[in-house]
């Protein structure tokens, strides 16, 4: 289990190479990337500014991925999430979660980044071509994804 | 007894402070409390709570209720829903 918060942008071929090296137990990998949209609201977006809680973000995300693997038979985990300026094309999030077989590791992935997105405290701060700010307003619909996982219980 | 609050985001912005060591008078017992008396210490704390249903509270680095006791916190956080992934 893995958790990094970081300004840098990272190689998701190197990361999953160094999560999933000398495990013989690993049938399947799966990644989630999520990136920076070159439009918001139907407006060309500039760059991205994500603030988050040092010390906080870091034990949430980690009391998540406890949480996925306490619920799915993972091998091996890893969630990297970005802060600071972006711009349009660049990675935001990486999140690897690596299972015997693939239903577990897509399952824990998709819950992993419904958590992250309504439970660890980041926020985004958008920026058109003008320079002018706005905040992201939080979205039911990830409200939504999350709470369908509320009550049920992991398979393998 | 001192307790550190901190803001974040746009309440960061309103209050134009990312955090400060403040007393908190013995009738302040929950995160609701807290919000109400900061409304008070001037404009910017009423425009930066003035929608307190939106604010979400954190004890000492986890996620709480705003009507959840405060007792034994050291640091208290503010800040809109989470909009991170």
């Amino acid at each position: 289990m893995s958790v990094r918060v970081q300004v840098e942008d990272f190689d998701i071929g190197a990361e999953v190479r160094a999560l999933t090296a000398g495990h013989a137990d690993i049938g399947a990998v799966v990644t989630f990337t999520g990136t920076v949209r070159g439009e918001s609201g139907g407006k060309p977006l500039s760059r991205m500014t994500l603030e988050h809680y040092p010390g906080m973000t870091e034990r949430e995300i980690a009391r998540i991925e406890a949480e996925a693997h306490t619920r799915w038979p993972l091998q091996a985990s890893l969630i990297i999430h970005r802060v600071g300026t972006l711009r349009p094309g660049d990675n935001i999030v990486l999140v690897v979660t690596a299972s015997a077989h693939r239903h577990a590791a897509f399952a824990a992935a998709e819950f992993l980044m419904d958590y992250l997105k309504t439970r660890a405290p980041f926020w985004k701060k958008e920026e058109d071509a003008g320079g002018a700010g706005a905040w992201v307003d939080a979205r039911e619909s990830d409200d939504h994804a999350t709470r369908r996982w509320q009550g049920a219980t992991g398979k393998g | 007894m001192s307790v550190k609050i901190r803001y974040f985001a746009w309440v960061r912005e309103k209050t134009g402070k990312a955090e400060e060591d403040l007393d908190l008078p013995a009738e302040v017992k929950t995160g609701a409390d807290l919000i109400a008396w900061l409304k008070d210490r001037g404009p910017e704390y009423a425009e930066a709570f003035a929608r307190p249903e939106v604010i979400r509270v954190a004890v000492n680095q986890q996620h709480v209720k705003a009507t959840a006791s405060l007792a034994g916190a050291r640091e208290i956080a503010f800040f809109p829903p989470v909009t991170g992934g």
